[in-house]
């Protein structure tokens, strides 16, 4: 299993702290992190693919910083952005999966296997063609998905996923996060997304203020809330 | 349907046919466009292109929707061009433009987008040599391309809640929406890029 440290971790943009003194050590499979509106939640978890570097202190993954080794830390780390459009980068379906690919160094067949398979794992293959911009908004969030897992991370951060998802794609989305083989940190506002997970961190004002079982921390987060 | 995303999957003869030659063929037949001088040479030119759609089996749904946009454009010259210069110079600039258009939306009907940067990539490899990165380049176009739907879909919804508030139109209140939410979405798409390793 991969191993995701903070030591001492501080994040300001310009006056603004948004992450205060964070010392973690994640190693569980399934991790959430819940919090308010700008609690400091979706910076922690840029920070675990290296898109945001620390202003103080160091992010490692499997022993790598974060922020001298991003190109090798992201080829470990995937991310699911919480609006699928702005991930998808090519016309149709297949091609934006193969996208993924193309600095990858395979050959064109293994490719095309690859991305055979993604579709058909995210029940995308009938939409193989189809001009990405006329998909469904779940079916954008599977194409996303497909997109980050063809490159076979190690660990998917989700960034609020189900955020602009009906509450049938929201499910749906959800299952498969959960069925994942890889390790996964779920950013989310949905406590019920978390509840057979690991692990919940739950952020106040840049701090980890809850930390422990999904109930212990849904506790924490109803008592946050008021 | 975006004109621009309009790939139709298909195994044709023409959509088998590698997209460097093809694009050529393409250069060729728009070039014997521009030299057409009787209205015999532009319906052999516009039955050879008939013919290209048959090969292909492309419905007349997606080649109209491809031509659509310039109707209005197309009647304008045709007229204007009757009045001028005589229906035989209408004919020929009006057809010439419109199978010139059909010859275009049959590529692009036939090619993967994926193809096409291929070989915009591979043609751009010697000027590797002036520091130009064809990688770049390539990614640059896709880019582009896939940012006029969405474009089109900011523009939409910022005339759509203009709307809502019963507003009337106001150039400045279209273009301050759109360019902060374009701003915003090229950030996110930047950041997007790296994340799926596009920095290296």
């Amino acid at each position: 299993m991969t191993e995701i440290v903070f030591s001492g971790v501080h994040h300001r943009y310009g006056q603004r702290s948004v992450l205060a003194g964070i010392d973690l050590r994640l190693t569980e499979r399934r991790v959430g992190i819940v919090g308010a509106n700008g609690s400091g939640k979706s910076t922690l978890a840029r920070m675990i693919n290296g898109l945001i570097s620390p202003t103080e202190g160091t992010v490692t993954v499997d022993g790598l910083d974060v922020a001298r080794n991003g190109r090798e830390v992201r080829r470990r780390v995937g991310f699911l952005f919480t609006d699928p459009d702005s991930q998808i980068v090519m016309p149709t379906v297949a091609e934006d999966v193969a996208f993924s690919l193309r600095k990858s160094g395979l050959a064109q067949s293994e490719i095309d296997t690859r991305v055979a398979e993604a579709l058909q794992r995210f029940d995308l293959r009938d939409h193989a063609d189809h001009p990405t911009h006329l998909l469904s908004g779940g079916q954008k969030q599977l194409l996303a998905l497909a997109a980050v897992l063809i490159r076979r991370p190690a660990i998917l951060v989700a960034d609020e996923p189900t955020t602009l998802l009906d509450l049938r794609n929201a499910r749906m989305v959800a299952d498969l996060l959960n069925g994942l083989e890889e390790q996964v940190i779920l950013v989310t506002h949905h406590l019920e997304l978390l509840e057979k997970f690991d692990r919940v961190l739950v952020l106040d004002q840049g701090q980890v203020v809850a930390d422990g079982s999904p109930a212990r921390a849904a506790a924490g987060y109803r008592a946050l809330l008021g | 349907m975006s004109v621009i995303a309009a790939y139709r999957p298909g195994t044709s003869a023409l959509h088998r046919m590698p997209a460097g030659p093809k694009l050529l063929g393409m250069f060729v037949l728009l070039l014997g466009v521009a030299f057409l001088s009787r209205p015999w040479q532009l319906g052999m030119l516009a039955i050879l292109v008939g013919l290209g759609f048959l090969v292909a089996r492309i419905p007349a749904g997606p080649l109209w929707a491809q031509v659509r946009p310039l109707r209005f454009m197309l009647v304008v010259i045709a007229v204007a061009q009757w009045l001028l210069a005589g229906w035989q110079t209408a004919l020929l600039v009006c057809g010439g433009l419109l199978v010139a258009l059909c010859i275009s939306a049959l590529f692009t009907l036939t090619t993967r987008v994926t193809a096409l940067l291929d070989v915009c990539q591979r043609g751009l490899q010697p000027l590797r040599r002036v520091g130009l990165d064809p990688d770049r380049v390539g990614l640059l176009l896709s880019m582009t391309i896939r940012c006029v739907p969405l474009l089109e879909s900011i523009v939409g919804e910022v005339l759509d809640a203009r709307k809502a508030r019963g507003l009337g139109f106001s150039a400045i209140a279209l273009a301050v929406p759109v360019v902060v939410r374009a701003l915003r979405a090229a950030d996110a798409m930047g950041e997007a890029l790296i994340a799926r390793g596009f920095d290296e």
